[in-house]
């Protein structure tokens, strides 16, 4: 369509005998063009991402056929749930517990990798990405496995210790540390990946000179490594936060909110209540809490990116 | 060797500490290593006893035996499952919509990042900035009003999208496009306008010079930004899970979960050799394209 579109302009054009006018031409040409480039974007963004996300606000104050106004009468239900208080706890324990130690297990394996030899960081970070890799509904399935309640291989392993059993997934906060373990699992290559990126963009010529004057590793980390990353350390914080406090996959897969709901985050319990429960107007007033912690990423992320649009 | 020499030479306090430093150098190299092997181990658990649990009998997953080691291999999961229709379909519908899912993105997503690129007009930057953002929008937010908005379609046209396969043709590329074309930006944004103004002076069109121009020179951006579209539909599980139920009809992560899993009786075996096979795909492509995969990965926060 668009390429058609393009043809029949360019065609036209040499017809145009006058140099101002034939200008003006492609000008216009120009700005036609690229809306008709761009148009099958907007088309998608509108209608799958940007419409849906209002419709949900609609359906929110829907009752559960959907056929009646209640206003915030979704919401009033919600809060006075004590399970909605135990999600919104555990979301963001589970959130921020996890993006930091993401963000911290990547930091020092970051460092780790950048201090061996060149020739053999490839081969490190080769093995280090693969759980990044890996499809996380498959690889929770491995996770499922190695906690479960009578083979787990982890019991096995601890037993010869003399330590245990321990019951991965069946005792709350277990199971708490379970679900938050494999996020980590999961998501720590990444921080790793873009953590490695930015050391490498580190000039070396600023470590020489701080070992010149003396400082020891530490005040390195502190007063170089730190201020050079924080740009890429925020940025990666924020979308590993948007992306973790919307997981579904893990939990789902690992307890599906259980024991007694203690495990579930926004994104199950929505799609319990909306799908299994067939109650999507509340469905979708759990998956709308979201939002804020969504919004307040944004704008933290939409300020970054203006601000380097103007340095370039 | 160098610090002796200096010791003989001028200031002796430099000179130990020039022997501790490379002294320093040897221990963090071994400290690193010994790390970076723990880490490893980490990482490569879970896959490791996929593979492990996979070579298994059934009678020998169930015994007490030492459940890191295959006392007995054998190839029967794996058989019984590549003869079976069911999973063979699960696998033919995850290609099937991962190839349509990939063409589509990149039909929609090149054009737009050339344009919004290189061919400024009124309101390309909010665009570009707009389409980051829904980029942000997940994926746990939208399936409710989509699954009503389908149904609501359903019900107006008769075509029922919920339960079939393409409806997640529909369905992945809200979660491709957005991040394919924020990093096809960048790529396109690097290339220098001389190259472009070149072409148009030998009066090429803006379409040739996409495609003559633009495509090969950004040929890395393309491999990166296919191979995210790829995996990214490869592994979405939220979405089959809320539109699609009938089992011929799913896609290999649902279909895994849950066709092998029923009720209480988990078939272990069977599951991690599925699991294993429908993680295969993205670590192949991986293997051979690593350096494609990293690029792709952090263009999107150290490009933009």
């Amino acid at each position: 369509m668009v390429d058609v579109a393009f043809q029949a302009n360019n065609v036209a054009a040499p017809l145009t005998a006058r140099k101002r006018s034939s200008l003006q031409r492609m000008m216009k040409r120009k700005s036609t063009s690229a809306f008709l480039m761009t148009l099958p974007l907007i088309l998608l963004v509108g209608t799958l991402v940007v419409y849906p996300a209002f419709y949900s606000l609609h359906l929110a104050t829907l009752n559960k056929s959907m056929q009646r106004f209640v206003g915030f009468g979704n919401f009033q239900f919600l809060f006075k749930r004590d399970t909605f208080w135990m999600v919104v706890e555990q979301s963001c324990i589970f959130a921020i517990s996890a993006v930091f130690f993401k963000a911290l297990i990547g930091f020092i394996v970051a460092h780790f990798v950048h201090n061996v030899p060149a020739k053999g960081q490839r081969k490190w970070r080769g093995m280090l990405l693969v759980p990044w890799v890996i499809p996380p509904a498959m690889s929770t399935l491995a996770w499922l496995w190695l906690f479960d309640p009578s083979y787990s291989a982890f019991n096995y392993t601890l037993s010869s210790f003399g330590i245990g059993p321990i019951s991965w997934l069946g005792e709350p906060n277990w199971a708490r540390f379970s679900v938050i373990l494999v996020n980590v699992w999961y998501g720590a290559p990444f921080f790793m990946i873009m953590y490695l990126a930015s050391l490498k963009s580190v000039p070396d010529q600023l470590y020489e000179a701080a070992a010149i004057d003396g400082a020891n590793w530490w005040q390195r980390i502190w007063y170089i490594t730190l201020p050079m990353m924080r740009n890429i350390i925020a940025i990666t914080t924020l979308f590993s936060l948007i992306v973790t406090f919307a997981n579904f996959d893990i939990t789902r897969i690992l307890t599906a909110g259980g024991p007694l709901d203690h495990t579930h985050v926004f994104a199950t319990w929505a799609f319990k209540v909306g799908i299994e429960g067939s109650d999507l107007p509340l469905g979708a007033s759990v998956s709308l809490f979201m939002v804020p912690i969504l919004a307040i990423a944004a704008v933290f992320i939409l300020r970054d990116i203006n601000k380097r649009g103007n340095e370039a | 060797m160098t610090g002796t020499l200096t010791i003989d030479k001028a200031a002796p306090t430099r000179a130990i500490k020039y022997g501790s430093m490379s002294r320093d150098r040897t221990w963090a190299l071994r400290w690193s290593y010994f790390f970076l092997t723990l880490f490893a181990i980490f990482s490569l658990v879970p896959p490791l006893y996929m593979l492990i649990t996979s070579l298994k009998g059934s009678a020998e997953i169930s015994a007490a035996s030492n459940p890191w080691w295959v006392f007995h291999p054998t190839l029967e999961n794996y058989v019984r499952l590549l003869s079976s229709n069911q999973f063979l379909t699960f696998f033919r519908n995850s290609a099937l919509v991962s190839i349509l899912v990939v063409t589509i993105t990149m039909l929609i997503s090149v054009p737009a990042a050339f344009a919004l690129a290189r061919m400024r007009f009124w309101g390309s930057a909010t665009l570009a900035t707009g389409v980051f953002l829904t980029y942000l929008i997940p994926d746990t937010l939208l399936f409710l009003p989509l699954f009503k908005m389908f149904a609501l379609f359903g019900d107006f046209t008769g075509i029922q999208l919920i339960g079939k396969w393409y409806v997640l043709v529909i369905v992945y590329p809200t979660l491709t496009v957005p991040f394919c074309t924020w990093i096809m930006i960048g790529y396109f944004a690097s290339i220098p306008k001389e190259l472009d103004e070149a072409a148009v002076i030998d009066g090429a069109s803006w379409f040739q010079t996409m495609t003559r121009i633009f495509i090969p020179v950004a040929l890395p951006g393309l491999i990166a930004a296919t191979i995210f579209a790829f995996t990214v539909s490869w592994a979405q599980f939220l979405y089959p899970l809320v539109f699609t139920t009938s089992t011929d009809q799913l896609v290999l992560p649902v279909g895994i979960i849950t066709t092998l899993i029923k009720g209480d009786v988990f078939n272990w075996g069977q599951i991690m050799t599925g699991a294993l096979l429908g993680a295969a795909p993205p670590l192949i492509i991986y293997a051979f394209l690593m350096d494609y995969y990293i690029a792709g990965l952090t263009a999107g926060a150290t490009k933009g």
